[in-house]
């Protein structure tokens, strides 16, 4: 009996241990101790904005933290990148997980309740991307009728199907890699979201899909920050002016939605970045 | 299978054989026929693209694709799925004795926890764990969310096997030990739990397909598992439905060699503990969650031996019933028969003869002994 | 305990899970239907409904669901353009019922067989002495036992279904009870747990008694032999 009692002793130890084991692996372990590192929040699913691919990052957003962080005093291997699922950013942000953010997050002022933002380094605006041979769409307006595909949670589909076309209808995807599949597969017919991630998506699609280009809301991309933290809001203010200044933040616009004509809202880019240098 | 079909119906005649090739024939076309119908549509949809397209399917199987897509996540799975499994283990043998001990307010603690757990879809427990853990700030909130979901839902499972497995022991087991002198926790822990764990052991591993696929459930939360990955794949190239029949593939698989290891298990363990081994059903209701079903119950395939061994006992809890009965150890009804224990006439014979001993005379012993009867100690023959 | 009332009457919870019981009702008889073709495929004399039959069982309990579901909508409806309705909400909703049915059929059809295991022998054999075919054996003799040997085992199928109904979300059913409960902890951080717990309370209250209902069928209908 003794030599039973051991042995399932043994094996609970044994469970443990491998549990130990994987926790490690599994992110315990990934709290870097480094100093001298900026760990970044960007988006790894959104082509042309953030992406991971083949073990880099490519994308506006990350071009943009790429040159912040350069103007900080960080080297291209010292950034850790930090996947920012939408609904996690701000706890990321409050709990130090990363340093800033720059995934398609929009200043609001309820977000700041929580957190605070440097830039914007964009003024982007909810638009519509329609398969390239549909001439009906040219607006929101135009949309009744028809079908519009957005991703599960986001509010975008409600703003067109209230202020603009009451009788469209709307499909919620997991993703917009989803709404791009239904929409070349005819069965709804825009996609909608903020101009930068459409034009991202039209840019892989080789000139199958195009984005309307006129944007009806402004969503003004920042970089999120710790609450409060306005000498770091400043110093990345002046990285992100420097950027637009010397044609970088241009270039990288361009890069990113090369094979579209996309254009952010002239009305109101490049933006000047004034944000979070003073308490309120 | 042959068996229980033999069973069923007569061996065909010549006629019926010709039928039953012509009705093949027929259905053979017809499989055909809806393939080729859906290849058709696939391959020149009314609008859209065309979904066989090599252009669509390279990127969804090139080595590019594997090293930083299905591999990594199919790694994250696995992680998930190994974590979940061991927690599930813990949490299962700690309730499941819990419900088990004298004392009456652990019983419907653990109890309570149990039915709790059990009755929540998955997915409702993944999303609250996930809000929550970001909320409170734990890092890689969903990887953690993913994993005390599956704990808690398959833990109440183990939880539920292993009381059916020490309710399924033969009451001796437990006789023993109390004339021995043990308490009835001490009966519990170092007799009855140890073979019921042995018992159960197939079916959890059942249970691992269970988890396994449940894991899938995380990409709704965006846990980077398998399903995660071949969508971001697919939202390179557009061609998620390419992405997304890989990864059907790499599940199917997995979840195919392990429902295999799982019917191997039994014969392995049987000699190990008195309860009778299953496979199947051995956990009570309410086994089901998010992205299984019924589970293990049905959730393996039978190795069908189906009307062959002897009857299989349960007390009635087993095979089905969430709300307990009074004194369900005690209560035993026959359903099923164990494959696992064939009937074994040498039993049968002794114990004919030791009933038959005592109105014998000595000249019936005569023939007995000759011809009807093998000797007692030999059981090689009959 | 007013944040409670006023949860529930900003959102409409009953209203999800009664979207959640449509679907699970529709997609078990769906599946109720398909798991008894399936099982008289699988024991039939006809080699090919077997193969068949065991193909499908197979590869749907091997599929997590949530695949499935994807691929209902990306698959059957966007790509072989097969639809229930031109209304969006009906048409999706219609299509997790499919994918729900088609997926728990095979669990169903196991099920049966699970109870087609506790009918003796003898049955059968008495049954084919007396002349009877395949299919009146099946019809009279086998299947009715079988029914009665798997009511807990259809019991935990049926509460699974109703669980795998939360699933429908991947399916683009933006009512039912998992999407409303990440909708309200959107706009209630502060109020995670209490609407948690409306939701997993409301899940108990549905499933305890059906879990009871089939304990106290099964005992009931059992063959005693």
């Amino acid at each position: 009996m003794t030599f039973r009692t051991q042995s399932i002793i043994g094996k609970c130890l044994a469970a443990i241990c491998a549990i130990a084991c994987l926790c490690s692996l599994a992110g315990c372990g990934s709290v870097s101790t480094r100093d001298n590192v900026i760990k970044i929040g960007i988006k790894f699913d959104q082509p042309g904005v953030g992406f991971k691919k083949s073990g880099t990052y490519v994308g506006f957003d990350v071009d943009v933290a790429r040159y912040i962080a350069q103007e900080l005093g960080y080297s291209e291997d010292q950034i850790e990148w930090k996947e920012a699922p939408s609904k996690q950013r701000e706890a990321m942000l409050q709990n130090g997980d990363v340093d800033m953010i720059l995934a398609s997050y929009s200043i609001t002022d309820a977000r700041k309740r929580a957190v605070s933002f440097a830039g914007p380094y964009l003024v982007a605006g909810q638009d519509l991307m329609v398969r390239s041979d549909d001439h009906s769409i040219s607006g929101p307006e135009d949309l009744n009728g028809k079908r519009l595909c957005s991703v599960t949670g986001s509010t975008s589909a409600v703003v067109v199907k209230e202020k603009f076309a009451n009788e469209v209808q709307l499909m919620q995807q997991p993703g917009y890699a989803e709404c791009a599949t239904a929409l070349f597969s005819g069965i709804v017919d825009a996609v909608t979201t903020d101009d930068i991630i459409l034009a991202g998506l039209a840019a892989a699609s080789r000139g199958r899909l195009r984005v309307i280009g006129k944007p009806f809301t402004t969503e003004y991309y920042g970089v999120g920050i710790k609450k409060g933290d306005t000498a770091f809001a400043t110093r990345i203010n002046n990285a992100i002016r420097s950027m637009i200044n010397d044609g970088s933040w241009k270039r990288a616009i361009e890069d990113n939605t090369r094979g579209t004509d996309y254009m952010p809202n002239p009305e109101f880019n490049p933006p000047s970045p004034t944000e979070g240098e003073q308490h309120e | 299978m042959a068996s229980s079909q033999s069973i069923l119906f007569d061996q065909p005649g010549p006629r019926g054989k010709r039928l039953i090739n012509t009705l093949n024939l027929i259905a053979l076309v017809l499989v055909a026929l809806v393939v080729i119908a859906v290849l058709m549509r696939l391959h020149n949809p009314p609008d859209g693209e065309n979904q066989l397209d090599w252009q669509l399917w390279k990127p969804a199987l090139e080595s590019e694709a594997w090293t930083d897509f299905y591999l990594p996540g199919l790694w994250m799975t696995l992680k998930a799925t190994t974590v979940a499994v061991i927690g599930s283990v813990i949490f299962g043998l700690i309730f499941g004795i819990g419900r088990l001990l004298p004392n009456i307010i652990i019983r419907l603690v653990a109890g309570a926890i149990v039915e709790f757990c059990r009755a929540v879809p998955v997915l409702l427990m993944m999303i609250f764990f996930w809000r929550w853990f970001a909320f409170v700030g734990i890092e890689s909130a969903s990887y953690w969310a993913v994993v005390v979901g599956l704990v808690l839902y398959n833990g109440s499972v183990v939880a539920e096997l292993v009381r059916s497995g020490v309710g399924n022991l033969p009451n001796g087991q437990h006789e023993a030990s109390m004339a021995l002198g043990l308490t009835r926790t001490q009966s519990l822990i170092y007799i009855e739990v140890p073979q019921a764990i042995t018992a159960m052991l197939p079916a959890a591993v059942t249970q691992l397909v269970v988890v396994l696929k449940d894991t899938a459930l995380g990409s709704i939360i965006m846990y980077t598992d398998l399903l995660q990955e071949s969508r971001r794949l697919g939202s390179m190239y557009f061609n998620i439905l390419q992405t997304l029949v890989v990864a059907a593939i790499v599940y199917f698989f997995a979840c195919w060699l392990l429902s295999r290891l799982a019917e191997w298990l039994p014969s392995y363990l049987a000699k190990r503990t008195a309860a009778p081994i299953d496979t199947d059903a051995v956990a009570p209701i309410a086994a089901g969650d998010a992205s299984n079903i019924n589970q293990i119950a049905v959730a393996r395939e039978v190795e069908n031996r189906p009307f062959g061994g002897v009857p299989r006992q349960y007390h009635v809890h087993h095979r089905g019933s969430n709300a307990s009965i009074q004194h369900w150890r005690r209560t035993r009804y026959e359903q099923g028969y164990d494959e696992w224990h064939p009937r074994d006439p040498h039993n049968r014979n002794v114990i004919r003869m030791l009933s038959q001993k005592p109105v014998r005379s000595q000249d019936d012993k005569q023939i007995d002994d000759t011809t009807m009867n093998p000797p007692v100690g030999d059981p090689k023959v009959d | 305990m007013s944040s409670i009332h006023e949860l529930l009457t900003q959102y409409d919870v009953l209203g999800a899970f009664a979207v959640n019981i449509e679907l699970t009702v529709f997609a078990g008889l769906l599946a109720t239907v398909l798991g008894i073709i399936l099982v008289i495929m699988r024991i039939s004399p006809i080699s090919s409904l077997r193969a068949v039959a065991g193909g499908y069982v197979e590869l749907f309990k091997n599929m997590p669901l949530t695949i499935i579901m994807v691929f209902m909508v990306l698959g059957v409806y966007a790509q072989l353009k097969l639809s229930f309705s031109d209304n969006f909400d009906v048409n999706f909703f219609w299509l997790a019922v499919t994918g729900l049915g088609l997926y728990t059929a095979a669990f169903v059809c196991e099920a049966l067989r699970s109870g087609i295991n506790t009918v003796p022998l003898g049955q059968a054999e008495a049954a084919r002495a007396l002349g009877l075919g395949f299919t009146q054996t099946a019809r009279q003799i086998i299947l009715p036992q079988a029914f009665r040997g798997s009511v807990a085992p259809l019991g935990n199928t049926l509460i699974a279904l109703l669980k795998n109904s939360t699933v429908a979300a991947a399916a683009s059913v933006a009512t039912e009870t998992s999407s409303l409960m990440s909708e309200m902890i959107e706009f209630h951080a502060d109020a995670i747990v209490t609407i948690f717990l409306i939701f997993a309370i409301g899940y108990v209250i549905l499933i305890i008694p059906i879990g009871m209902i089939t304990t106290y069928l099964s005992n009931k209908l059992a063959v005693r032999r």
